[in-house]
């Protein structure tokens, strides 16, 4: 098929940027939406222009590095489909596509598509963890958890940190992220020991990193590409409110 | 041969890792303060051994390349991690894990290591769970197992087709906790390019910031590569597209020697290649050959669709040939057995390099046990095969999706195309039981290392060795190094070593920016990839060897004149990073063919078609190849090699037998 794109060109985080228009025939429908842009970089090169800079690793749909804002749609028109998993099936010949970076205030474009999502990391160094030394563990079946709560768990915890919610989000929040994490320990026994002290980090942090608040719309979830549930952010402000009280 | 000293420790197998714990020189905690740590690599390996130490209270610097340490590839393992517990009281033991860890390896790998391994791999569990891992439960709250391949019990831990992620997660959550503590130093978006040696040991690295291009010089009592496996060389390959060599390469060339490059996993399930444009091959999980059964035609270029093949002209090829282990046979053999169909004319799909794993069976029996738990009767045949598909999708949902979204077809409905490819190397850097290099102070851990699991890695084995690597081991065996280090001073990064190093990286960099040539990278990578795959992959001929070496020499040679970078060295720039780490893959693949053309027998993953019983088994041939081949690096394309004997006073080497 043949398509023209769209794609944010940006130098480096002080440019001002700007979109850049590209025409690409020979495109196969059996594409990843990665290969597309692989094709476009290869011709590009072929030029001697500078290729596209993006982020991407696995391309298997789990290290949550890819990050493009598709046509107005975080990882593009797939549900719960990273950008990597995205393939050319889901467009037709002569469609024009719009590529973008994350925009949030949390995540400064560094080049192109690529953005700083270190705010991320920040936030789990807050109180994203048990803290557990190695070694001090007891025999791991000498703690039960109910399957339910270890499946909502694992919900929670399927979260790859790739900032879709942030850039879906009008208030650019990230607390389906900050309570995907949240949930999943305050499910398990082994979060309770820090469980006020967690939630109340972690959400300075978030803060304190330039992330809006919710109201609620919803669009986090929506296209979330692990399709992480809404619900964690009640549970999050649920144990966010509980964890304030007993002060 | 007296370059190499293992350095396992005397005694009896068991007793060896209990008594080494026991008699390490110790380093006592304000000595610990004043000790610093380089760690490259976020991996399972890397993240473990990082936040590991850093509890211990050494000062740590970790780097990745990737935009942060959770995106490391551990994070893409499906399958699951094994564990010696024994909860399923199914005879499994220390003992039974190590055994056949080594016969899985082909009688390659150092009995006392993988026995230590064993031995370590029931903590490994407790500590993860400790952590949160939300792995797989029975409705009573205990773990689930399932099984894998190369084993008769049920020993792997698994959170549905995502135990990496969950593992990495767990070991990122402990790295970043480090971070936060700041204890544990974190440079994302950082390539290490080369070792800073002073006086025979590694006391450092120059790493390059790939957002500003900068080197930048660190220093560290002890360097440990954690940089995860180079099955990138056959551009195709399961790994992530910036999985790379060039930490280990550089370290080779630093005189820490490559152990068994040759030993290259296939694995058996991954989508097919569908065109030119194939950027990565996808794996689908060893888990899936539980319930799965792999099938072609019996006929040859047999043009019907699957569903219109009936039962009596399907070739069940490896129940047929195995039945003792059936779907379930090593990796090794599985890939072996679906390339021999392939070749045969039996191959399914388009390109007729496929083969089918069918999942119909499954549904069914599934489908039966869901109405006996419901109690329901006079249940219709749809409803059953309903039941059944929620059954498989609850166990492999995200998997089943994976393949649907890549392929446009609904495995639930048509079987799954699966065919071999790159997905593992056994092969990596040289390491004693201290998981030391060949060079003082610079340590090698998971993949990176050549370690663990001989001539083949049974499935589940890999995450268990990162974490095994990381928690267990080296929180023990650095302190035997740097005990006798605590009088060493931080070394100023103005050292002439220091700026020596820099130099020679910065030249690098400058004569790759000023080729100038005409073509891509990748237009170089893909070139050695097609080379490794045809003339190094599932199966080896001297000639083919042979060949593959003078080709990689004239690509060699191609790609120092014809590369093309655009951009400059000064800012983030991808193909440099690339055109880096091709150059590095391009050197490595030679050292492959060449130990591949040396080890003129067949183990494991190396199958070479002069060394083939009558039934097309890999026939070893332990008089004059039951060694370790550790490379040592003699400038471009000249290397030396070196044996580690390999003795076996526990497990007696036999024909390897799934029969």
């Amino acid at each position: 098929m043949n398509l023209t794109l769209k794609i944010w060109r940006q130098k480096n985080a002080k440019d001002k940027g700007g979109f850049a228009l590209y025409t690409i025939d020979g495109i196969s429908e059996d594409m990843s939406f990665l290969e597309m842009i692989d094709v476009l970089n290869e011709r590009l090169i072929g030029k001697n222009a500078e290729p596209v800079a993006f982020d991407h690793d696995c391309r298997e749909g789990i290290c949550g590095m890819c990050s493009m804002f598709i046509n107005g749609r975080a990882h593009g028109p797939w549900a719960g489909t990273t950008t990597c998993q995205l393939h050319m099936r889901a467009f037709k010949d002569g469609d024009t596509i719009t590529i973008e970076p994350w925009r949030a205030a949390g995540f400064p474009v560094v080049k192109d598509l690529v953005v700083d999502r270190s705010a991320f990391d920040r936030i789990i160094a807050s109180g994203g963890f048990v803290s557990v030394n190695t070694g001090n563990a007891k025999d791991a079946n000498n703690i039960t958890i109910p399957k339910p709560d270890a499946d909502e768990s694992f919900a929670a915890a399927a979260c790859i940190g790739c900032g879709a919610c942030v850039a879906s989000c009008k208030n650019s929040s990230a607390m389906l992220f900050v309570s995907a994490k949240v949930s999943q320990l305050a499910l398990l026994p082994q979060g309770q020991v820090e469980r006020k002290q967690r939630v109340q980090s972690m959400v300075a942090q978030m803060d304190a990193e330039g992330f809006g608040n919710c109201t609620n719309t919803g669009s986090c979830e929506a296209e979330c590409p692990k399709e992480i549930s809404l619900t964690h952010i009640a549970r999050m402000n649920r144990e966010y409110m509980m964890a304030n009280i007993m002060e | 041969m007296t370059k190499l000293n293992s350095k396992i420790p005397a005694g009896d197998l068991e007793t060896k890792w209990t008594k080494y714990k026991s008699s390490v020189p110790l380093v006592n905690p304000a000595n610990k303060r004043s000790i610093e740590i380089i760690v490259v690599g976020s991996g399972l390996a890397g993240a473990s051994a990082a936040s590991s130490l850093a509890e211990l209270g050494y000062q740590v610097k970790c780097f990745c390349f990737q935009d942060s340490p959770r995106r490391a590839h551990s994070i893409a393992a499906q399958g699951g991690i094994n564990a010696a517990k024994n909860y399923q009281n199914d005879g499994d033991s220390v003992y039974r894990l190590f055994y056949d860890t080594v016969k899985g390896g082909d009688y390659r790998a150092r009995e006392g290591n993988v026995y230590r391994l064993a031995e370590v791999s029931a903590n490994i569990i407790d500590q993860c769970v400790a952590q949160g891992v939300p792995f797989a439960r029975e409705y009573g709250g205990y773990l689930s197992n399932r099984s894998f391949g190369g084993t008769q019990v049920q020993r792997t831990f698994y959170a549905a087709g995502q135990t990496g992620q969950q593992l990495l997660l767990g070991a990122y959550s402990a790295l970043e906790r480090q971070v936060g503590l700041g204890t544990v130093k974190m440079y994302s978006r950082h390539e290490m390019l080369d070792i800073v040696m002073i006086d025979g040991k590694a006391r450092g690295i120059i790493a390059r910031d790939l957002i500003s291009g900068k080197l930048e010089r660190h220093f560290g009592h002890a360097v440990l590569l954690c940089t995860g496996g180079y099955g990138n060389v056959f551009f195709l390959s399961t790994n992530a597209m910036g999985s790379n060599v060039t930490a280990a390469w550089k370290a080779h060339k630093q005189g820490a020697f490559f152990g068994n490059p040759c030993y290259t996993q296939i694995h058996p399930t991954c989508i097919p290649v569908s065109g030119d444009h194939q950027s990565k091959l996808t794996l689908m999980s060893e888990s899936l050959r539980n319930d799965g059964r792999i099938w072609v035609p019996k006929a040859k270029n047999d043009a019907r669709k699957a569903n219109e093949i009936p039962e009596e002209e399907r070739d069940y090829y490896l129940e047929r040939r195995y039945p003792a282990f059936g779907n379930l046979v090593p990796r090794d053999v599985a890939s072996r057995a679906a390339k021999e169909r392939c070749d045969e004319g039996c191959g399914v799909g388009t390109s007729k390099m496929a083969v089918y794993l069918d999942f119909a069976a499954a549904i069914e029996r599934y489908g039966k046990i869901q109405v006996n738990k419901m109690n329901l009767h006079n249940v219709s045949k749809e409803r059953i095969l309903e039941l059944g598909k929620e059954a498989v999708k609850e166990k492999y949902g995200n998997l089943f999706d994976m393949y649907a979204k890549i392929t446009g077809e609904n495995p639930y409905e048509t079987p799954m195309r699966i065919y071999p490819a790159v997905h593992y190397t056994m092969g990596g850097l040289w390491v004693d039981y201290d998981l030391m290099t060949s060079v003082p102070g610079l340590y090698a851990l998971g993949e990176a290392n050549f370690s663990d699991h001989g001539a083949n890695r049974l499935g589940a084995s890999a995450l268990m060795q990162g974490l095994a690597d990381g928690y267990f081991v080296i929180p023990y065996t650095i302190g035997t190094y740097l005990s006798q280090d605590i009088r060493t001073k931080a070394i100023p990064t103005d050292h002439e070593a220091f700026v020596e190093a820099e130099k020679k990286v910065q030249e690098q960099l400058d004569t790759l920016m000023n080729i100038k040539g005409t073509k891509s990278v990748d237009h170089f990578h893909k070139k050695l990839g097609k080379i490794m795959w045809d003339k190094c992959g599932m199966a080896r001929n001297e000639k083919g060897l042979t060949e593959a070496i003078s080709a990689i020499r004239a690509l060699r040679e191609e790609f120092w004149k014809g590369v093309r970078i655009p951009g400059t060295q000064n800012e983030m720039n991808l193909e440099l990073e690339k055109a880096g780490r091709v150059a590095d893959f391009i050197e490595l693949g030679e050292l492959m063919c060449k130990d591949a053309l040396n080890r003129k027998e067949s183990c494991g993953g190396h199958f070479r078609e002069e060394s083939a019983t009558e039934d097309g088994e890999a026939k070893r041939d332990d008089d004059n190849f039951s060694y370790v081949a550790a490379w040592e690096f003699k400038g471009v394309g000249e290397s030396e090699l070196h044996k580690e004997e390999l003795k076996f006073d526990v497990v007696h080497p036999s024909q390897r037998s799934y029969k």
